[in-house]
């Protein structure tokens, strides 16, 4: 019964054929270093569902947003279970990601065929540092206020466009509430994107072309 | 046991029983924490003062009244209104009827129309008489009663509201 309804829809989707292509591949001798990008693909959903989650009873509103987080702290039910997932798998996942590319840099993984793979991965090291540096901000307490004030400023001391910078990621000149509705817009909606299009990217590169080997002696 | 159980088949056993469970713990909470609004029970009751008896003199004559509760809702203070008429139907001052002026149909306020000698509800077009019965349109029951209400020493009508 169950294998013919299987059937049935592989012959459709072709899902047994994908399977081959996506988790059957050969891999080099087993390296647990390798095992990082996935490490950091877990973490992506793993922050994907959480901070779902998290929007349910979160508001980006400089009157309610502090205590809204405070309400998911004390009252929701395994509300602290969700939020400290969510920001402990955030400091996790810099870390992770971080570590994933020093082994890269570090078996040379990114030499030919595989440039556009580092550089997308580049790219989502980027977005990776930008979601930490917008959701800082997104508790509003004093602590994530005043790094992001810092971090803006950081911003605005580049040279000609650094002022427009600082104005555009704020919002205007100051912190107000359309720099928290902002980094809360670019936190759940842009960088998620841009992140989603850029790991479709580089998993389809990384089936491509396969694991690299660890570099020999003569390579 | 007729068949001893082979090894592929014993970690498959394991992989699902153990994915089983991983997935209940994380899964559990999770309903529990999308659903925790709609399970918390909101039972609550307060005396509410709505005014003097001797206010209220003429028997026969619905006297409005009207309050305000705040309730918190997850992290902003909601205040909402209610509203009723006081009816003395004697002299004897437990002898009260108290009806809220909240619409049995879709919950609009009702107004006392002297001239008609009914409680009138604008959005619809309804019609309640004095005790509360419906004259015409289309509410399904009854205008809703205050049934526990009390006098204090100071000749204050106080209601017991209870929330949810």
């Amino acid at each position: 019964m169950w294998k013919r309804f299987f059937d049935w829809l592989d012959e459709r989707l072709g899902f047994n054929g994908m399977y081959k292509a996506l988790l059957d591949r050969p891999e080099p001798r087993g390296n647990w270093w390798n095992t990082l990008g996935s490490a950091s693909l877990v973490l992506f959903l793993l922050q994907g569902i959480t901070g779902i989650f998290l929007t349910m009873y979160y508001t980006p509103s400089p009157d309610h947003a502090y205590d809204s987080i405070t309400y998911i702290m004390n009252d929701v039910a395994f509300g602290w279970l969700v939020r400290g997932v969510h920001h402990w798998g955030a400091t996790l996942m810099v870390l992770v990601v971080f570590i994933h590319m020093l082994r890269v840099f570090v078996s040379a993984s990114f030499k030919y065929p595989r440039e556009l793979t580092w550089i997308i991965g580049v790219g989502l090291l980027l977005a990776t540092l930008g979601m930490g540096f917008t959701g800082y901000l997104l508790p509003w307490n004093q602590r994530s206020y005043w790094a992001t004030v810092v971090g803006t400023q950081i911003a605005g001391t580049a040279p000609l466009v650094g002022e427009f910078i600082l104005r555009a990621l704020r919002g205007g000149t100051d912190l107000s509430a359309l720099t928290l509705q902002r980094f809360f817009a670019i936190h759940i909606w842009v960088l998620p994107a841009v992140m989603t299009a850029l790991i479709g990217a580089h998993l389809y590169l990384i089936i491509r072309h396969g694991e690299s080997h660890w570099p020999k002696q003569n390579d | 046991m007729s068949e001893p159980i082979s090894r592929r088949d014993f970690m498959k056993a394991t992989v699902y029983f153990v994915g089983g469970l991983v997935s209940a713990a994380i899964g559990l909470p999770s309903i529990v924490y999308l659903l925790d609004p709609a399970l918390r029970s909101e039972a609550g009751e307060a005396w509410v003062p709505i005014g003097k008896l001797t206010d209220m003199p003429e028997i026969g004559k619905p006297y409005p009244f009207s309050f305000t509760r705040v309730r918190i809702n997850g992290w902003e203070r909601t205040a909402s209104t209610h509203g009723g008429f006081v009816i003395r139907r004697s002299e004897d001052p437990n002898d009260l009827l108290l009806l809220n002026s909240r619409c049995t149909h879709l919950a609009c306020t009702v107004n006392w129309k002297e001239e008609e000698g009914i409680f009138a509800c604008p959005c619809h077009d309804a019609g309640f008489d004095k005790e509360g019965r419906v004259t015409h349109g289309p509410p399904p029951r009854p205008l809703d009663r205050y049934e526990n209400f009390r006098i204090t020493e100071d000749g204050v009508l106080e209601i017991l509201y209870k929330e949810g």
